[in-house]
């Protein structure tokens, strides 16, 4: 579904990303992990289609496009959505519109999905406006699940949520995915394995979130470069135990 | 009150050239004095198409639905004024001013005559202007529908309104100012001035729609007794060429409170020099003013001014705009003026582009780059005025929206 190959970014004079290399399929959802700096954002920004991230030298495909040069909205109808860490304040802008606008035209049941959310009491406010973190990850999430993008990006999706918002958070995280767990399914596991067909690319600093979404691939990324590709939870141990530093020596 | 009538035409001659404070020195040689009368009309249905359709854009509606009374104004005639509720009063000021000899107390006891050569123009040239009036204890079911509308090209149209909500009153009025379609210059002075007694509340929305060539010199001030709310809404989102007004309110009494909601667009070609200004007079006196100006190339200038007499009292003003071409230019004032300590002022002000942030993240839900401006143009339009009836805030959101700037 997305391709990444020799990615090269930068960021006014800086290059936030030196060498990034992803492939992930259908039905997939990968953990990025590292420091703060390491330009996991820049990634996902990059990816989304942000003007600041130039992209120096490399290819980006997504469902076998090549989206390197393409707009942001040309992304997003393509099937990519992003849940932003840091979103602005869109004065005036009530979150109700907003997320009417995010469905494009599509018929969505926005009372019952932000009832999902605990978020109807936010519906009427300005967009953003003195939104706690939680509450912007929820507004996010609300956002795209009016959206419902193939590729999803999830920057840090569990900072600044309490622990019990964070398995809230968790679940719907899991339904945008298709990665619902339950038995109420008439197909196996397995069936539903095969069937899911959207992708995940999420951000996480703790680690807290794979108690919730079960990831597949786990990535870290450092000083701009992409490297230790394996387990998610191993590598989350990995990082854990040795720190960053040990990821630098793997690199090398 | 001969006398006192006398005295004010005295001072309105003697300042008939005084320059005013701000804006363009009108020349008011230029303009036409004299219009052909036009006929009582006993509805606003024979109006022609286009200007029913120019009056609907300023709030006026032409089939008179829901509203509790309605006055027209058309050049130097009064055409049609109509009321369907007890206890309102609607006429023309002249009228009210033969009618009641104690108006004369309330004539230029807001504004002063001699404020410039336009209030003086208004005093020795005066034809007519609204009068409305709530009794005491009256709410109104409906807002009242005011209109004071130009058909003869390049004429100058003075007019004097008093507004007066009498104790524990409630009064909503809609005041919109058009042009016929074929007009493209004039001049209108409109003096305003409204009283607000104890308790009572006020809440007037004006809403102007002019033509390219069109000068307008409003000229308007509100005193607010004890307890009583004063609300003024602006719009003005179409052409105009040269535009200024400072209306200002005296909270005199307890309590009282004032809130200022300003909406400017300025189109190339068009000036305006818009403010507010109040004056916080007795403790617990609140006063809010919001400014939201847009230039597409015209230039603005936003002022505002707060003035703090006494301990207790409060008030914040916040000015935004937006700048959206090239050309044009927004220019902010907030003054704060504090005279005594325990007064509590304050203000925000920001003038700038839309951020790039702003679009980009409204892109990546899948809306295209002109989609997103749009809708933070129209969220930044959007101005919840606090104690507006729904109805009337729905009028105010449709009007806007039906001005679209693009």
């Amino acid at each position: 579904m997305l391709k990444i190959e020799n990615l090269k970014v930068s960021l006014g004079d800086r290059e936030v990303l030196k060498s990034v290399n992803l492939e992930i399929k259908p039905g997939e959802a990968h953990v990025l992990f590292g420091p703060n700096g390491s330009g996991k954002t820049s990634l996902l920004m990059t990816l989304m289609g942000f003007s600041n991230y130039r992209v120096t030298e490399g290819t980006i495909n997504f469902k076998d496009r090549d989206i390197t040069g393409m707009s942001i909205d040309e992304r997003a109808r393509l099937g990519i959505g992003m849940s932003f860490q840091r979103p602005p304040t869109i004065k005036g802008l009530k979150t109700r519109q907003m997320v009417a606008l995010c469905s494009a035209g599509k018929e969505i049941r926005l009372e019952e999905m932000a009832n999902r959310l605990n978020f109807e009491d936010f519906l009427d406010r300005d967009l953003n406006a003195g939104f706690s973190g939680g509450e912007i990850k929820r507004s996010e999430l609300l956002q795209l699940m009016a959206q419902n993008p193939d590729l999803i990006l999830l920057d840090e999706p569990e900072s600044g949520v309490d622990l019990e918002s964070i398995s809230l958070i968790g679940e719907v995280i899991n339904e945008l995915l298709e990665r619902k767990p339950g038995k109420d399914h008439a197909a196996s596991s397995r069936e539903r394995r095969s069937k899911r067909a959207k992708a995940g690319l999420l951000i996480t600093h703790t680690g807290y979130i794979l108690n919730y979404v079960d990831a597949d691939v786990g990535h870290v990324l450092y000083d701009g470069v992409l490297s230790c590709h394996g387990n998610p939870r191993e590598t989350l141990r990995c990082i854990q135990d040795m720190g960053y530093q040990e990821c630098m020596r793997c690199m090398v | 009150m001969k006398g006192a009538r006398e005295n004010k035409l005295q001072r309105a001659r003697d300042a008939a050239e005084k320059a005013a404070v701000f804006g363009e020195d009108l020349d008011l040689g230029q303009f036409i004095h004299e219009a052909p009368s036009h006929l009582n009309m006993k509805d606003l249905s024979s109006l022609s198409e286009p200007d029913k359709k120019e009056l609907l854009t300023v709030g006026v509606d032409t089939d008179i639905k829901e509203r509790s009374g309605s006055f027209m104004q058309i050049d130097h005639s009064v055409v049609h004024h109509d009321i369907f509720q007890d206890g309102l009063e609607v006429m023309s000021t002249s009228e009210a001013r033969e009618k009641y000899d104690w108006l004369e107390d309330y004539y230029w006891r807001a504004v002063a005559v001699d404020t410039d050569k336009y209030t003086a123009r208004a005093e020795l040239h005066q034809e007519h202007g609204y009068f409305i009036r709530a009794l005491p204890g009256v709410k109104t079911a409906f807002p009242l529908q005011a209109c004071l509308f130009t058909a003869r090209d390049g004429l100058a149209q003075e007019a004097h309104n008093i507004v007066i909500a009498e104790e524990g009153s409630e009064l909503h009025i809609i005041s919109g100012c058009a042009s016929s379609h074929k007009v493209k210059a004039g001049l209108h002075i409109g003096v305003s001035e409204f009283y607000v007694k104890k308790g009572a509340k006020l809440s007037f929305t004006m809403i102007h729609n002019w033509a390219e060539e069109f000068a307008v010199r409003p000229r308007s001030a509100t005193i607010v007794e004890e307890d009583g709310v004063f609300l003024s809404n602006y719009v003005c989102m179409k052409p105009v060429k040269t535009l200024q007004m400072y209306p200002t309110t005296f909270l005199s009494g307890a309590n009282a409170v004032a809130r200022y909601n300003t909406i400017l667009v300025a189109v190339p070609g068009s000036f305006m020099d818009v403010g507010s200004r109040v004056y916080l007079k007795a403790p617990g006196a609140r006063a809010e003013m919001i400014a939201r100006t847009i230039t597409t190339g015209g230039d603005v200038v936003n002022r505002g001014h707060i003035v703090g007499e006494v301990a207790d009292a409060k008030g914040h003003l916040e000015c935004h705009g937006l700048i959206l071409s090239e050309k044009g230019l927004i220019y902010a004032v907030p003054e704060l003026e504090g005279r005594v300590s325990g007064v509590e002022l304050s203000h925000e002000a920001a003038v700038g582009k839309i951020a790039q942030e702003e679009i980009e993240y409204m892109m990546s839900r899948g809306m295209s780059e002109s989609d997103a401006t749009a809708a933070i143009v129209r969220g930044f339009l959007n101005v919840d005025i606090m104690g507006l009836p729904a109805e009337l805030q729905r009028e105010i959101d449709k009007t806007v929206n039906m001005q679209g700037i693009f």
